[in-house]
């Protein structure tokens, strides 16, 4: 690289570094006050990119620039004051899954609106040209850029730190009850919050349209970088989401210009991985404040009742009959449910009774897929040995990514594990050769006596009632006990001699091990796989179906997984803004039943 | 019989010298009331006994053995027992299965996969209960029981690995004057029968000097009195300590 590459590198960077700042301080804000990890960041982000694309004909760019992030921050504030506001006082998980479905009716309304092609925006009049920098032609515009991230980060520093109204942000940001005990109205506070969390996005997106077209894939790529820069930089610091803007920015924009360009999937998740192993809380984060009686306590568990256990028994016999009646598509979509509901179970594993909120589950779902593809298409291994070998290297995936993972907890170790999905997700996607990249695996068929759908429903019945049973049993015995016991209290299970990382170290390679059982089957029964099977959209159907049945229950896993599945399948055939609906559906599920549906109903029936 | 050794123990955060030199040492048998005023160096001091703190400098010696450097997981193995200021419980779980769980820890039976966690040691579990005047609430979840209830279930999980030492971090606080004086009867009863050696932090002077064998006092961060109750009542040092010096 000359001296002179290596300038427009580094102000490339800085361009960059702007837009993304704007989305990662409004989703930093909105945590730091709301304590709402709000997923849909990302689509705020979108619906600001189309919207200054749809504006620019009518009114000109730098007038659509405003109003789209006006727009935005008028739908950030209807979205808080409908929505999230009947949920602070519900389980952070359930908020974030609210915030998901969210993600789903904002992409199909953008299709709908706007339709699935990407549409490139206008330049910016008057810096549509170029000017010469060390020999090099630089675009005008993103000089602009350049000075508008810092001016940004000024107007806010100066609203946080010289207004009333910042005074009010920073007192809830440090502690929300305390700030609530002196008076302050909580309620217009928040949506005013979302309201500038929104704005700030919608910014982010409009002034990013003469670079980029938008597209619909816009919300989840934003949101992914935003979570990066916001937990590198410290979730709630509005300096560090710049620090933190930057210096991915610049690692990026080195990496593409050095000819990289492959690893700059991998290496934002690279950084965040590093700092949050070196300084857990972010580079300018402090220890977040102890969220005081967050949702309700679990009671204790019982040992199953005998009408119990005869109920799952004979729903299991019926499982086993059902291919005497039913057969094909019947036979397919309750293999799926099956296989789902062991991934889910696997995940509530250590959810639940763990405490370690993973949002990368899908990760170990996806390795156990393609080591069990792989075995078979370049280990010549038979199909019965690649699908009891695959998921062993899940679980090997599961204790490298574990021994950090476990080193955090809350909001930190979610973004961790995304974060080590997302790796191992860009690392499929790309390498070519040999996972055959973005066209996936096809081919994998399973043996021929498996052959038949009904053989096939047969073999993922035992396997998943087996492994399900089993990570049941395991939660009655004194491991399963011992690991609620570290997620209860930490200080007290560290002073009756609990090795309470160790345990959940432990536990997160189990998870692992039969979320990679789970993909090896789902590989065997498509016949193919793709990046999809650990995409973050796998991981977050995963969280999905543990919420949706009440992640305080033995059982609710399964139920969701089943009500997922066939909800999924039922929709999409039939509807084409399919998304729209599973969001709409998990938003009434949510409001409505805000400890899940088997809370729900055990709540209603148990007394 | 000395179990608890503790020998110039020192620590420092940032500029505050928390604790200076501090050094005492418990025996068997016998309560030993830590008190002192607000920022004294109570809580440092426990917490370096413990392990949650490292000390700077300074040596505690447990039955012969080094402490310092050893996790709190692992300080609770060699035999030593604690409860916290404010209690830490598991609230998902009953009374008798938070006795259970220290049971099965102590008998090195986390990491079993198979076992049923329900059924074991609940007869041990039941007896130690007993002890505490808990048996009649062992079904309770943890979650619903009264502050002061809690506190004798934390005594209890203390008691799980018969430990020979003893550390309660103002065991009744919050507490009402009744309760307090009955937990500390039980307590007292425990170090003589069990000839385990108990040390307590307490800001309720009733409590120190009625059940105390005997007491040291901290300020600012040093040692400055040790010896009976009757004899540090009235030490002209810890009258102005507590009382200021316009009183000594």
């Amino acid at each position: 690289m000359t001296a002179s590459s290596v300038l427009i590198q580094f102000l490339n960077g800085l361009a960059s570094a702007s837009s993304l700042f704007l989305v990662a301080a409004g989703l930093s804000l909105i945590f730091g006050v709301t304590r709402i990890v709000n997923f849909a960041h990302g689509s705020l982000f979108m619906l600001g990119m189309y919207l200054a694309v749809a504006l620019a004909p009518e009114l000109g760019y730098w007038a659509s620039v405003p109003l789209a992030a006006l727009a935005v921050a008028a739908f950030g504030a209807l979205v808080e004051a409908l929505v999230l506001r009947r949920l602070y006082a519900a389980p952070e998980l359930l908020q974030l899954l609210a915030t998901f479905a969210l993600v789903l009716v904002v992409k199909d309304f953008t299709l709908w609106a706007w339709g699935p092609d990407d549409i490139l925006g206008p330049r910016a009049p008057g810096l549509s040209g170029a000017v010469t920098i060390a020999g090099r032609q630089f675009p005008e515009y993103d000089l602009f850029l350049i000075v508008f991230g810092p001016a940004v980060l000024a107007a806010l520093w100066y609203l946080m730190m010289r207004t009333r109204w910042g005074t009010l942000v920073r007192a809830a940001t440090q502690d929300r009850d305390m700030a609530a005990a002196l008076g302050v109205n909580q309620k217009w506070l928040f949506t005013a919050v979302f309201a500038l969390g929104g704005l700030l996005a919608g910014l982010g997106g409009a002034v990013q349209i003469p670079r980029e077209p938008a597209t619909l894939f816009m919300d989840l790529q934003t949101i992914s970088d935003a979570f990066v820069v916001v937990v590198v930089g410290g979730l709630g610091s509005i300096p560090g989401a710049f620090l933190a803007a930057l210096l991915i920015a610049e690692i990026k924009s080195f990496c593409i210009g050095l000819g990289f360009s492959k690893i700059t999937l991998v290496v934002e998740f690279i950084v965040m991985a590093a700092v949050l192993v070196l300084r857990p809380w972010g580079l300018l984060g402090r220890m977040p404040a102890l969220a005081r009686g967050a949702g309700a306590v679990e009671p204790p568990m019982r040992l199953p009742s005998r009408g119990m256990v005869g109920a799952l028994g004979v729903l299991a016999l019926g499982l086993a009959l059902v291919p005497l009646v039913q057969s094909g598509y019947t036979l397919v979509l309750l293999t799926d449910v099956l296989l789902f509901a062991l991934f889910a179970v696997s995940l509530h594993f250590i959810m639940g009774p763990g405490g370690l909120h993973s949002f990368g589950h899908a990760a170990y779902f996806g390795l156990g897929a393609y080591a069990a593809g792989l075995l078979v298409h370049k280990g010549g291994l038979p199909m019965e040995a690649a699908l009891l070998a695959g998921p062993w290297f899940a679980a090997l995936g599961a204790l490298v990514f574990g021994w950090f993972c476990v080193r955090l907890s809350g909001v930190y170790l979610a973004m961790l594990t995304l974060a080590f999905a997302q790796i191992a997700w860009s690392i499929i996607f790309q390498w070519d050769q040999f996972t055959g990249g973005s066209n996936g695996l096809v081919g994998i068929w399973p043996a021929a006596w498996l052959a038949s759908k009904s053989a096939y429903y047969y073999l993922t019945l035992a396997a998943c009632l087996g492994a399900i049973a089993l990570l049941w049993r395991v939660l009655y015995a004194p491991f399963g006990y011992a690991l609620r016991a570290g997620r209860d209290s930490p200080l007290r299970a560290d002073a009756i001699g609990i090795d309470v990382r160790g345990l959940q170290w432990a536990a997160f390679t189990l998870a692992g091990l039969f979320a990679g059982l789970a993909g090896a089957l789902f590989a065997f029964s498509k016949g193919s796989i793709s990046p999809e099977a650990l995409a973050v959209t796998r991981s977050v159907d995963g969280l999905v179906m543990v919420l949706l049945g009440g992640v305080q229950t033995l059982t609710g896993p399964v139920w969701g997984a089943a009500l997922f599945t066939w909800l999924q399948d039922a929709v999409a055939r039939g509807i084409d803004y399919w998304r729209a609906v599973i969001g709409g559906v998990i938003l009434l599920i949510v409001l409505a039943f805000p400890q899940g549906v088997t809370g729900f109903l055990r709540a209603r029936f148990a007394r | 019989m000395t179990v608890l050794a503790v020998k110039e123990l020192s620590k420092a955060y940032g500029g505050v010298q928390a604790v200076r030199k501090v050094s005492f040492a418990v025996n068997a048998g016998e309560l030993l009331a830590m008190i002192g005023p607000n920022g004294a160096g109570k809580t440092t001091c426990f917490n370096m006994l413990n392990g949650q703190v490292e000390p700077d400098a300074g040596s505690i010696e447990f039955e012969g053995r080094r402490l310092t450097g050893l996790a709190p997981r692992e300080i609770w193995r060699l035999g030593v027992g604690r409860t916290f200021q404010i209690t830490a419980t598991f609230g998902s779980m009953s009374v008798r299965e938070n006795v259970q769980m220290a049971l099965l820890s102590h008998h090195r039976r986390l990491w079993s996969l198979f076992s049923l966690a329900a059924c074991s040691y609940a007869g041990e579990a039941d007896a130690l209960l007993a002890r505490v005047g808990m048996l009649e609430q062992a079904e309770r979840p943890c979650a619903v029981l009264a502050y002061g209830d809690l506190k004798r279930v934390e005594l209890a999980m203390a008691l799980a690995n018969d430990p020979r030492l003893l550390l309660m971090d103002e065991p009744t606080a919050g507490m009402a004057p009744r309760e307090r004086s009955e937990l500390m009867q039980l307590a007292a009863e425990l170090a003589r029968s069990g000839g385990i050696a108990v040390l307590f932090t307490e800001h309720d002077m009733d409590v120190v000097f009625t059940h105390a064998d005997r007491v040291i006092v901290l300020s600012g961060g040093e040692l400055i009195a040790e010896g009976k109750p009757a004899a540090v009542r009235a030490d002209p040092r810890v009258r102005e300590v507590y009382l200021g010096s316009g009183h000594a």
